[in-house]
């Protein structure tokens, strides 16, 4: 059933994003910027969580899951670690997806020439 | 002496828009939805059976870093730019997405060098997603915790 949440959930993010894009005729990279600070906004607010729970995956892989992930682990490296958490926990959360897109990024960047 | 000029350059206006296509804004949400969704499923499988092993946290974290592979891999092999062509955000949303936008650039500009080309490149996108997204995050914490908490 989760399979079926993370689809409509995953889907309808991607298909919002994708009506801001055309409707304001900005560019991909600013509906990208935007989609992780609403998504550390929205999971201040406490909805993300949530989310994350009912769709799985269909939450955590658009980018607003990104910012949710940064919020997350700054609130509790501050719990853990106090004031000093602000600076650890964000990228201590996220620190597995950054670490897999400077590896991978970097191989196959070197491996592959462009199409065309 | 203003007003007929008004009128008719809105008359012009409304001819020439009258030429336009009709942008395809429903087409494409329905495009960005169907190949988001899917993505987001090819994750949700993984993130199942990474379940039944891992702890949550771990299995999460582990499933975006493997989005990430195969985003870049896709990337490499030229097919993930064919996705993104027709799927729009539907591809360029979910972090296969974020990988897609590591490896594009960088591929591009390895003519340039390995420093100021390829890994430089790498965080033409990357770089204000984890910009923005960390300072969000930073006011987003400050709020929550020292002002609302």
């Amino acid at each position: 059933m989760t399979l079926l949440y993370a689809f409509l959930v995953g889907g309808t993010l991607c298909a919002l994003a994708q009506i801001v894009l055309d409707l304001t005729k900005t560019n991909p990279a600013f509906v990208m910027v935007s989609a992780v600070s609403l998504g550390a906004v929205l999971s201040g607010l406490g909805l993300y969580g949530p989310l994350v729970e009912f769709a799985g995956a269909g939450a955590t892989t658009p980018l607003l899951g990104f910012g949710h992930s940064l919020v997350t682990g700054m609130m509790e490296d501050v719990v853990r670690l106090g004031w000093f958490g602000l600076f650890t926990g964000g990228l201590r959360a996220t620190a597995s997806g950054l670490m897999a897109a400077i590896v991978f990024g970097y191989l196959m960047a070197v491996l592959f020439n462009p199409k065309g | 002496m203003t007003r007929p000029r008004t009128r008719e350059k809105e008359e012009y206006i409304k001819l020439a828009t009258s030429f336009h296509p009709p942008r395809p804004i429903l087409r494409n949400a329905l495009l960005a939805f169907l190949v988001g969704g899917a993505i987001c499923t090819v994750a949700q499988v993984i993130l199942g059976v990474l379940s039944t092993k891992l702890p949550r946290v771990q299995a999460q974290a582990m499933t975006s870093s493997i989005m990430v592979f195969l985003g870049a891999l896709l990337t490499g092999l030229g097919v993930y730019d064919e996705i993104g062509r027709f799927a729009g955000m539907g591809a360029a949303l979910p972090i296969t997405g974020f990988a897609n936008s590591v490896v594009s650039p960088a591929m591009e500009f390895k003519r340039e060098g390995f420093v100021l080309g390829v890994s430089a490149r790498m965080f033409q996108v990357a770089g204000p997603v984890i910009v923005y997204g960390s300072l969000s995050a930073l006011i987003v914490t400050i709020l929550r915790v020292y002002v609302f908490g």
